[in-house]
């Protein structure tokens, strides 16, 4: 297991790199999105507005309140369970080149296969800990799509956002497959197969 | 102030202070687990214990939200039987408290309506907030006890119509099929709560009140649901799900099971599943109207 600290726009090179249970720490650039934000890029068709190649993506809707310059001020923001949001990944990898996706709960076996194919990860982070995460985001750099709130698209710049974990890799790789495995074995072998 | 802008008040302040102060026992059962997965050397479930905590005292020292999600506001309200207060005003009082919260906090609102999904925007609607009542005698207070449910824990319910040929033995592999099928999503360590018996709506609201409104280290007066509490806890850690779904020793913090009778052909069981967060606030009102915030919770019996 190591450590690293990255900034966005990722290659390829360095997702290929990360292995299961590696720890992340991002600074620069987190983009958010959520259930609303994906079905208007990929169920209406509208290209997102912001260049997403390289990028790291979160699971969010934020909570926030409006300053009365228009910009906007954090008040909570965490990350909600991805498997939800499970289809849009493939997508989000091969049309728009999006590096890591951060969310809790993991993704299904269709998603750990793009992220194979594309050169991508997956980072988890601890779900519910909204208060670590709304320190460690610096600020809301930029909001698009405003009539989705709060499931607009979001950019935030971050500084020491983690600890992440590496939960699906680059190589075919799921820590939640792995577990849920072993969970199956020690079901079996505590007489509840 | 009259008595139920005292209720009120005291609705608008638990629902913030249940999403901003973790209970102590929900607290020092995280410890207890974050010293678990130290001892045997499960670094990365270690490293997800040690950021739960880091962020309880991030949130209590900043003021902030413990999790961004503000939840579905449910209250279990006990009344005592000579309490001057009319049950429908109580009720009303309870959700202009929330409603008021969700404004003066601000909190995130989540209240939809189920078809058109559109929002409420003040955490209040039809049927929410939920309102479990319960009567106490010889009492003239109002103990309002709420748990701002998220999403994530509580799209994990499950219910069984059990039969009673499959015995103890199919409670057991229920509840542990239940934890496996959730896997990483109600963001464990969870706390198990079952309701066992009845029929099928009470053994919902038993597991219910079983995961958000008794406290941990509590246990079942009944001797054989307090053995069959423990040894469910056993075997849903032996799972090794663990923290986040990602590996590890503690995947519960608690199981509490709450009971009924039922009928000879059925045995209900009902799964639901409170997140590591633990959410809950407490306050008693008396009937002057005087505002007691103990920190013990009147529903436990340990």
């Amino acid at each position: 297991m190591a450590d690293y600290h990255l900034r966005a726009p990722f290659d390829e090179a360095t997702m290929r790199k990360l292995q299961l249970e590696d720890r992340v720490f991002l600074d620069g650039t987190l983009f958010g999105i959520r259930d609303a934000t994906q079905h208007r890029i990929f169920d209406e068709g509208i290209p997102p507005p912001a260049d997403l190649n390289g990028a790291a993506c979160i699971h969010t809707a934020p909570g926030v309140r409006k300053r009365p310059d228009g910009t906007f001020e954090k008040v909570s923001i965490g990350t909600t369970t991805s498997t939800r949001m499970d289809r849009f990944v493939p997508g989000l990898l091969e049309q728009y080149g999006v590096r890591a996706v951060i969310g809790k709960g993991g993704l299904l076996p269709g998603s750990v296969d793009a992220m194979q194919r594309f050169g991508a990860v997956y980072l988890a982070i601890v779900g519910g800990a909204a208060a670590l995460e709304t320190l460690q985001i610096e600020e809301i750099e930029q909001v698009w799509w405003e009539d989705l709130m709060p499931e607009c698209l979001w950019k935030f710049r971050v500084k020491d956002f983690g600890p992440l974990i590496v939960a699906i890799d680059a190589h075919g790789n799921s820590l939640y497959k792995k577990v849920q495995e072993q969970a199956a074995a020690n079901l079996k072998a505590m007489g509840y197969a | 102030m009259n008595l139920y802008e005292v209720i009120e008040q005291t609705a608008a302040d638990l629902y913030i202070r249940a999403l901003e102060d973790i209970p102590e026992d929900v607290r020092a059962a995280l410890k207890r687990g974050q010293k678990t997965e130290e001892a045997q050397k499960n670094d990365t479930a270690n490293q997800l214990m040690l950021t739960i905590l880091n962020n309880i005292e991030v949130a209590d020292r900043e003021g902030m939200l413990v999790c961004q999600d503000t939840g579905l506001p449910i209250f279990h309200v006990t009344v005592g039987d000579r309490a001057p207060v009319s049950i429908t005003e109580l009720k009303a009082a309870l959700a202009r408290g929330c409603a008021r919260a969700t404004r003066e906090r601000p909190l995130r609102s989540n209240t939809v309506h189920p078809l058109t999904r559109k929002h409420t925007g003040n955490n209040t609607g039809q049927g929410i907030p939920v309102v479990h009542l319960d009567f106490a005698a010889d009492s003239d207070e109002v103990e309002v006890v709420i748990a701002p449910k998220g999403s994530g824990s509580e799209n994990m319910s499950f219910l069984r119509m059990l039969v009673p040929a499959e015995g103890i033995r199919g409670i057991h592999k229920f509840v542990l099929q239940c934890i496996f099928e959730s896997g990483a999503k109600p963001c464990p360590p969870v706390i198990v709560g079952v309701g066992l018996g009845g029929t099928s709506d009470v053994a919902s609201a038993l597991a219910k009140k079983a995961s958000c409104f008794r406290k941990i280290g509590s246990v079942s007066d009944d001797p054989e649901i307090a053995q069959l509490e423990r040894e469910l806890l056993d075997e849903i850690n032996r799972t090794g799900v663990g923290p986040q779904g990602l590996g590890g020793a503690t995947t519960a913090l608690a199981v509490h099971i709450e009971w009924a009778h039922t009928h000879i052909s059925q045995n209900p069981v009902a799964v639901n599943l409170q997140c590591w967060r633990g959410e809950r606030a407490e306050a008693l009102i008396t009937a002057s109207g005087e505002v007691r915030l103990p920190e013990q919770t009147v529903l436990t019996k340990a």
